[in-house]
């Protein structure tokens, strides 16, 4: 008995040491993205690389700020974000709230269309979105990014799942009874009910866009008009690239990512794993 | 307040209205693209010559991608990193799983997010980062593998045949967090009492793992290595970010989603590349199958 007792404990130390170092590897990236970002190009590459944060913060951020107009970029990301997420929310939770409530001719069908274009690699779209921009006229323009995906269907699948549990079908009769027109059901009663899923949908939403590379990388042409994340590759060259400032970039585009992760980790991890654990 | 009655939906039509933004964004920037580049596959086209020098070439752009050298590497390419990437993330992630979910408590929520955190991070941030960790004479992983192991600086990212595992490393450590939470998800179904009973026959910590732990997986595992076929044949946008766009040095990393990506944009064949997009569609949609069929017990109904 004691035997197995002491076998418990040690394995159990032994699962601690193995979760906590593949941890600290997880998590040393980020770590070094944020020491680096304070350090010159030259002390980045010294050996051994700086392991404590240094004084260059200031240094790196006025040298990215001279290669790129770095602010413009973070405001147009966090434009097309935020846009992206509004329009997301609102047409997601139309189209999740009608396909869980309401009954209609060819609902199976077009909830079946919904749950295949999920399925769709993302290259299947690559050159057809460029032509369609192009047809449009919206190359370089950044409805172009926050647009075309804004009824997404995942969007539409987390509403529908959500809504079918959370909003009681009487009510919404009880509402028509009493005379009360279909939108004002879906503002006044299906929004507010829907609430916990808009907050997951939302966040990532606006992750996927803040993070979005292959969708500006296809239609974004000039620099002025770029995202972060195109903005800061287009920084890497192959001899003399500005390290210490690329950092400094990175860095302040993990940030939002960061802060969000620590207040709601808990509900993104769950959103973005609710195709896969229900 | 109440709106005019030609305004007031009536129950018949709402459900139209409110599928219409899905309806009318899938028709303009899901339906019809897709087919127009099903069309372009039968035809020789450059964007910059205008729409009118379309030219029909039937199943040429598919007998010039088959017989296209490169197209057959990025295909190779695609399948060595999605191997190499894919099968440690399961290997490793079942057994993570299993140690957080046995011994991690108030914890537990801390840990999940320290795997997950990379799920969520810009590739770009991440390919900047671990391009100068990958550096070879300065970077922290050669230095690193230097001090503990001894090993000469590795030119990881200057060296063909290096590029591959680098990459393989990042989708690895950027994909481990969810798979671990699928199948933590999977593991709080398992029932208890499986485990006591296994516990009063005898059974020890390995028997409990492969005869009670491994077969309750088996559901997650099979959808955890679909999402990784699925995801790893489009890989993109690690390698892309880390080879300048190029694929590296002798295309080394250059997978078939990037193939395309230059094909269209960097070589001007849009005919030529929907054909390919329309090739690897299908070989996504055979790899899944298969996948499906090898998890399935042999005899069993599919």
């Amino acid at each position: 008995m004691s035997q197995h007792v002491n076998d418990g404990r040690t394995s159990r130390w032994l699962a601690y040491a193995i979760v906590g170092v593949g941890a600290l590897i997880m998590l040393a990236p980020f770590y070094f993205m944020f020491v680096f970002a304070t350090h010159s190009r030259t002390e980045i590459f010294n050996l051994p690389p700086p392991m404590w944060f240094g004084d260059d913060l200031f240094v790196n951020l006025k040298i990215l700020t001279e290669r790129l107009p770095f602010w413009r970029n973070l405001g147009w990301s966090v434009y097309v974000a935020l846009a992206s997420t509004a329009l997301t929310l609102l047409f997601c939770s139309m189209g999740g709230y009608a396909f869980a409530l309401m009954d209609f001719r060819f609902k199976k069908a077009l909830f079946a269309l919904v749950m295949a274009t999920m399925l769709l690699p993302s290259f299947m779209g690559m050159i057809p979105a460029f032509m369609i921009m192009d047809a449009l006229g919206w190359i370089d323009e950044h409805r172009a990014l926050y647009i075309p995906g804004a009824a997404s269907a995942f969007g539409i699948f987390l509403m529908r799942q959500f809504a079918s549990t959370a909003v009681p079908k009487e009510l919404i009769e009880a509402a028509r009874m009493d005379g009360c027109g279909e939108f004002a059901i879906y503002w006044r009663i299906v929004l507010p009910l829907l609430k916990p899923a808009l907050g997951t949908l939302g966040l990532i939403t606006f992750i996927g866009s803040w993070n979005n590379f292959m969708g500006p990388l296809i239609v974004m042409r000039s620099l002025e008009n770029y995202t972060l994340p195109l903005a800061l590759r287009s920084l890497q060259s192959p001899v003399n690239t500005e390290w210490g400032a690329l950092m400094v970039g990175s860095a302040i585009a993990t940030i939002p990512l960061l802060i969000l992760f620590a207040v709601a980790s808990r509900q993104l991890i769950a959103g973005l794993t609710a195709g896969a654990v229900k | 307040m109440r709106l005019p009655s030609f305004l007031r939906l009536s129950p018949r039509w709402a459900p139209y209205v409110f599928i219409s933004p899905f309806l009318i964004l899938f028709a303009i920037f899901g339906v019809f693209p897709l087919l127009f580049s099903l069309y372009l596959a039968f035809q020789s086209w450059e964007p910059t010559s205008g729409l009118q020098a379309m030219e029909y070439v039937g199943l040429g752009n598919f007998a010039f991608a088959l017989e296209d050298e490169w197209f057959w590497k990025s295909l190779k390419n695609t399948a060595w990193l999605a191997l190499a990437s894919g099968v440690p993330q399961h290997l490793v992630a079942i057994p993570l799983a299993v140690f957080i979910h046995n011994s991690f408590k108030r914890l537990r929520d801390g840990v999940i997010g320290a795997y997950f955190l990379p799920y969520i991070t810009s590739t770009v941030a991440i390919a900047i980062m671990f391009s100068s960790l990958f550096s070879k004479d300065f970077g922290l992983i050669n230095a690193g593998l230097h001090s503990l192991f001894g090993v000469e600086n590795v030119d990881w990212l200057g060296k063909a045949e290096n590029i591959k595992p680098a990459v393989a490393f990042i989708v690895f450590w950027r994909y481990l967090g969810f798979n671990v939470v699928l199948y933590l998800a999977a593991l709080q179904t398992i029932p208890k009492d499986l485990y006591e009973a296994a516990d009063m026959d005898g059974a020890g910590r390995w028997q409990q793992f492969f005869h009670i732990t491994l077969p309750s997986l088996k559901p997650m595992i099979l959808f955890g290595v679909m999402l990784s076929v699925i995801g790893g044949l489009q890989l993109f946008e690690e390698p892309f970010i880390l080879t300048g766009g190029k694929g590296g040095i002798d295309q080394s990393a250059m997978t078939s989603a990037m193939y395309l990506y230059r094909m269209a944009f960097d070589f001007n064949d849009f005919g030529g590349a929907s054909a390919m997009s329309w090739l690897l569609f299908a070989l996504v949609v055979l790899m899944t199958w298969l996948t499906n069929r090898a998890f399935r017990p042999r005899g069993g109904s599919v």
